[in-house]
């Protein structure tokens, strides 16, 4: 069921909160020994916060997410719950504090149903990262459901959940809803709190929901977004609702389709696909237009070096004094050197090392400040772009999901967010949308793929509400074949 | 040093990460490759471009100076590797 | 070979700001307490938590930049310095390095014999402090020998002002003057306590000698550890007379950090700039820019207080007091404040200052009542030092009648009214004292007479208390002088 018949049916009493949660935690046990969509559940959690809904039901208070089962990421702190990022390093840790982006979908109704896979410290595009846990694709369960944010897609797409809570630094929310057959969504840069997200990247992390429709994202986004004192980068500016803006049609809309994003690229029947969502969403009465992202390709190159120098000195707190695994040394130094080669994975050293070696000495200017420049440049490629057109359309992911250990070379996995990266480089809002479905060479089964559509900084009306009309217009969510992997839908 | 190499050794060092043989030549070779990858941005004139450390232009956000509640200290140690009465403990410190 | 030699000396001191709240987060910022119990998220640096600028220490640091007419540039911001340390929460510090709040300024300072002399700042910066550490099991808690360390982090994340000089001064002596200086004018401006023993000044040294009448600076050697002003004059000057000894004998300074041994009275090597730290400094994508506005700069330097070196360069010169008597003052900035306000009505800074730093500081001295608060108002005190620069009351008077202010309050002009004490200048009524006296004294006088002179004040004394005060002191002196070589 969706989010926002959830919140309806609680709200009217028709069903209460406890039972949805009974039914979802019940699910979670049928399903998640296949999916393996969560590291934690919350079970104890999850019932006292839905007891305490229905007991603020009846007392006549209006929730927007009456009794909707959320999973959390688990990169958000959540009070007196174990909160991992999927490492070693913290595979103990009970966060103290609530991350208010958590904090105010909760306030707002939503239950917790537990806290969800993810590459480690949300480094990855396949879940394959994680170093607690093996996440499977509902619609394949021999096949990743993306990443970073896989067991939060997994746990909506298999109905672990209604809502998933993602983070997006290049992709993580957009691809694996791509893989998952769902819309999700990354807002603008700094219109969601992180205060209790767990930074990867700083200027690149941004929360946002995973969900089976449009309608449900924009009812969790407008939960979450505003101004938060808690972060000094979450933007005081007024956020217009967007649940109330979704439109049926594109009529007076330029979209900008990239001239530098060749779809044939990928494939006969993906290259296919894309070009009938273009001509979808022309038919719905959009003007297409020829745009151009010159340093778009440079994309990738700023993003490996942006992100993994922000990580390098994002993660050197893990550490082994405060919080979270110590292995031991002769002194401190050896403790921490002992510690961190224990407790981080392969993919977070490797990210640690290269972003420390672009800040170091000597090698500042040459990578760390070129790749600020070139974000700059990237930036305004997207402004010139939207001096022609309203909405940017594209492929979310460069491929449907791939089975596990498909992509073992690192720069490999890192293609994976080819078309994810500039978006998150120039902080806009973008989203993916389920655009239809393709059997991939060697596979047996269909798996979707998604369309990604952006917009300029702010614009998450015109995005959300642009989807809607795409979704109402097309149901590639809904009219996905009756059999799915080995979990019924 | 040529652009493309990365000394393993010294980052890990700074880095606070104990590397293996294998990791160190695993590593050197992976991230060798990245930085192949990465030297495109040497093809773009950034000459006059001003760089950019934060995508949405915000100035001036603080907070007033006023108190707020802290953390039970309790809550605080309880999650310490290592504590000794209200203090967290660590091993010897060798000066550098 | 004895050639001359001159040091060359700059100063960074870090300093905690007094504010409310600690720099990034809502925690107290108080000294001391029970460990670890004022400590959030935030400044534990833990999994998730964000950093948000307290206004108020962002305010302080511009104040003290305008304070010693440093440039406030438009523009400024955060920057992270990372390097591992177990007391430093996040294992970076939030500092500033390219962008600093203030640029430039001048520190004026002065020497014991009132000499005015100044050195230059290269820049004030804010940034965040670390826990603290005590390292234990070696008894003697120092880090050497030490087997492991306890951690309190409520120092963690404390406001720290970093005011570094440029290498300007020239003496160990000058050194300590500048940080006088720089610890008077702080206190000014209340943005810091300023104790080196509670930690809340901390300050390193940078020293370097060349030789005399040659301006390229010689290689330098960072003093740490130095924790009193006495520290910093005694530190300073061994490693001058070090680095002279190791010049003259033909050999060469090395660039290191150098620890200061309180209990040897020497500086011994701490670790060389071969192992310096790569600091990686990156602007903090957790933060957002400063613009500090224009209207609020001049705002706060319109609402400067008066700062130490005015004050010097006003007493000393226009007002003719003694350097001691004007550093008495400046260094109680309340009482500076009520001697300012009693110059401006009584236009005596001299007799002011009398009675400010004398028999007022007595009187506040034993009740333990500033004079400020006292019953003794800025007014009625300008009065009594008008009653007497007039001669109307001479100086015991005075001071009889300052003990009843005290006490009661009230103007002293109604007082000398109600009770008569003017003093008597009239010289006949002071002449019959002055016989009164000299008749009952007989044997004294003929002492007097017989050459020993000195007991002429004696018989004034006499005067005095037959006038029950009043008299005017110069005069009777006069007349019994008088009368005696008659
Ligand atoms: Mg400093
Ligand atoms: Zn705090």
């Amino acid at each position: 069921m969706n989010a926002a018949e959830i919140a309806r049916d609680v709200s009217a009493r028709r069903v209460s909160a406890a039972e949805v949660t009974a039914a979802t935690l019940a699910r979670v046990q049928a399903v998640d020994g296949d999916v393996g969509a969560y590291l934690t559940l919350l079970g104890e959690i999850a019932r006292s916060s839905a007891a305490r809904v229905d007991e603020r039901i009846a007392a006549g208070e209006h929730l927007a997410l009456a009794g909707v089962p959320i999973a959390l990421k688990d990169n958000m702190c959540l009070e007196g719950a174990r909160t991992t990022c999927a490492s070693k390093i913290l595979e103990h840790w009970i966060a103290p504090y609530t991350a208010t982006a958590v904090a105010r979908l909760l306030e707002a109704g939503a239950i917790p149903i537990g806290k969800a896979n993810c590459d480690e410290f949300a480094m990855g595009s396949s879940c394959e990262n994680s170093a607690l846990g093996v996440t499977r694709n509902p619609y394949d369960l021999a096949r990743v459901p993306g990443g970073s944010s896989g067991g939060s897609a997994a746990a909506v797409a298999a109905g672990e959940a209604a809502i998933g809570l993602g983070s997006d630094t290049g992709g993580s929310i957009r691809e694996p809803a791509a893989f998952c057959n769902l819309v999700g969504f990354k807002p603008t840069y700094g219109r969601v709190s992180r205060y209790g997200l767990i930074a990867f990247a700083s200027s690149l992390d941004q929360i946002g929901p995973l969900a089976r429709s449009v309608e449900d994202a924009a009812l969790a986004y407008d939960i979450m977004a505003g101004y938060d004192p808690m972060d000094a980068t979450s933007l005081d500016r007024p956020v217009e609702r967007t649940a109330d803006s979704l439109r049926a049609d594109l009529a007076g809309l330029r979209v900008g389709i990239v001239r530098e994003f060749d779809t044939k690229a990928l494939g006969e029947r993906s290259d296919a696909l894309y070009r009938e969502a273009y001509r979808d969403l022309e038919r719905l009465g959009a003007e297409l237009v020829d745009v151009s992202l010159p340093t778009a390709d440079y994309g990738l190159a700023t993003y490996y070096l942006i992100a993994p120098a922000e990580c390098s000195s994002n993660l050197a707190r893990f550490d082994g004094v405060r919080y979270g695994l110590r292995v031991e040394g002769a002194d401190v130094r050896a403790m921490y050197d002992n510690t961190r080669a224990a407790g981080f994975g392969p993919e977070v050293k490797r990210r640690i090392l290269i972003g420390t070696h672009a800040l170091s000495s000597g090698y500042y200017d040459a990578y760390y400040v070129r790749a600020q420049k070139a974000r700059t440049l990237i930036a305004r490629d997207f402004e010139r772009a939207f001096a022609q057109c309203d909405l940017i359309a594209c492929p979310a992911a460069s491929c449907p999901a791939f089975v596990f250990a498909a992509k073992s070379d690192p720069y490999s996995m890192y293609l994976m967010d080819y078309y994810t990266i500039p978006m998150s480089l120039a902080g806009l809002p973008a989203l993916s949308v389920p655009c239809g479905w393709t059997v991939p060479e060697g596979g047996n089964l269909p798996l979707p793929i998604g369309l990604q559509l952006c917009a300029p900084l702010f614009g998450e009306k015109l995005l959300l509400g642009a989807a809607a009309a795409y979704e109402r217009a097309t149901n590639h969510a809904l009219a996905h074949p009756a059999q799915i992997g080995t979990v019924p839908a | 040093m040529t652009p493309d190499t990365i000394d393993i050794r010294y980052v890990a060092t700074l880095a606070r990460i104990a590397l293996s043989d294998d990791e160190i030549e695993r590593f050197s070779k992976e991230l060798g490759e990245l930085l192949g990858h990465v030297r495109a941005l040497q093809e773009l004139d950034t000459a006059s471009v001003p760089a950019t450390a934060q995508v949405v232009e915000s100035r001036n956000v603080l907070r007033e100076d006023v108190e707020r509640p802290c953390l039970d200290r309790e809550v605080v140690l309880d999650g310490a590797p290592q504590r000794q009465g209200g203090f967290f403990r660590v091993p010897r410190i060798i000066a550098e | 070979m004895n050639r001359a030699w001159e040091p060359v000396i700059g100063i960074e001191c870090h300093v905690e700001l007094k504010t409310a709240t600690k720099m990034f987060c809502g925690c107290r910022n108080e000294f001391g307490g029970e460990p670890n119990t004022k400590t959030c998220p935030v400044c534990l640096g833990m999994p998730g938590a964000l950093p948000v600028p307290n206004a108020k220490a962002i305010e302080q640091i511009v104040r003290t930049g305008l304070a010693f007419g440093a440039e406030i540039p438009a523009f400024s911001k955060f920057d992270r310095k990372n390097y591992f340390y177990p007391d430093m929460p996040k294992d970076y510090q939030i500092s500033q390095y390219d962008m600093p709040l203030t640029v430039g300024g001048i520190v004026k300072y002065w020497l014991e014999d009132g000499t005015m002399k100044q050195c230059r700042l290269t820049r004030i910066h804010l940034e965040e402090d670390t826990g603290k550490s005590t390292h234990a099991g070696s008894g003697d808690g120092r880090i050497a020998g030490s087997s492991y360390s306890l951690l309190d982090f409520n120092r963690a994340g404390v406001p720290l002002m970093e005011c570094v000089s440029e290498p300007e001064l020239h003496s160990a002596r000058d050194a300590v003057a500048y940080l006088e200086s720089l610890r008077r004018t702080l206190l000014a401006l209340e943005v810091s306590d300023v104790k080196m023993e509670e930690g809340s000044l901390r300050c390193d040294a940078n020293v370097s000698v060349r030789v005399a009448g040659t301006t390229e600076l010689g290689t330098k050697s960072e003093i740490k550890n130095m924790n009193s002003f006495r520290s910093v004059e005694r530190a300073i000057a061994s490693e001058i007379a070090r680095q002279i000894e190791v010049l003259d004998s033909g050999g060469r300074v090395v660039q290191e950090t150098r620890g200061w041994d309180e209990l040897h009275g020497v500086t011994h090597p701490m670790r060389s700039k071969e192992e310096a730290h790569d600091y990686r400094y990156f602007p903090d994508p957790d933060l957002v820019p400063l613009a500090i506005a224009r209207n609020d700069v001049e705002r706060w330097k319109e609402k400067l207080p008066t700062l130490p070196c005015e004050r010097f360069e006003r007493y000393t010169g226009e007002y003719g007091l003694s350097v001691n008597a004007a550093a008495q003052l400046i260094d109680n900035i309340p009482l500076a404040r009520y001697f300012d306000e009693v110059v401006a009505r009584s236009e005596n800074p001299q007799q002011s200052s009398n009675f400010v730093l004398g028999e007022l500081s007595r009187l506040a001295n034993e009740t333990g009542v500033a004079v400020g608060d006292s019953n003794v108002t800025v007014e009625h005190l300008a009065e009594l030092v008008a009653l007497v620069q007039s001669k109307r009351i001479n100086s015991k008077i005075a001071k009889e009648l300052l003990a009843r202010m005290w006490e009661g309050g009230g103007s002293p002009n109604a007082i000398v009214e109600r009770e008569g004490l003017a003093q008597t200048s009239d010289p006949s009524a002071v002449e019959r004292f002055v016989d009164e006296v000299l008749a009952a004294n007989a044997a004294v006088v003929a002492d007097y007479k017989a050459g020993k002179t000195n007991v002429l004040g004696f018989l004034v004394g006499q005067v005095m208390k037959a006038s029950r005060g009043k008299a005017d002191p110069a005069l009777a002196n006069e007349l019994v002088k008088k009368k005696l070589s008659s």
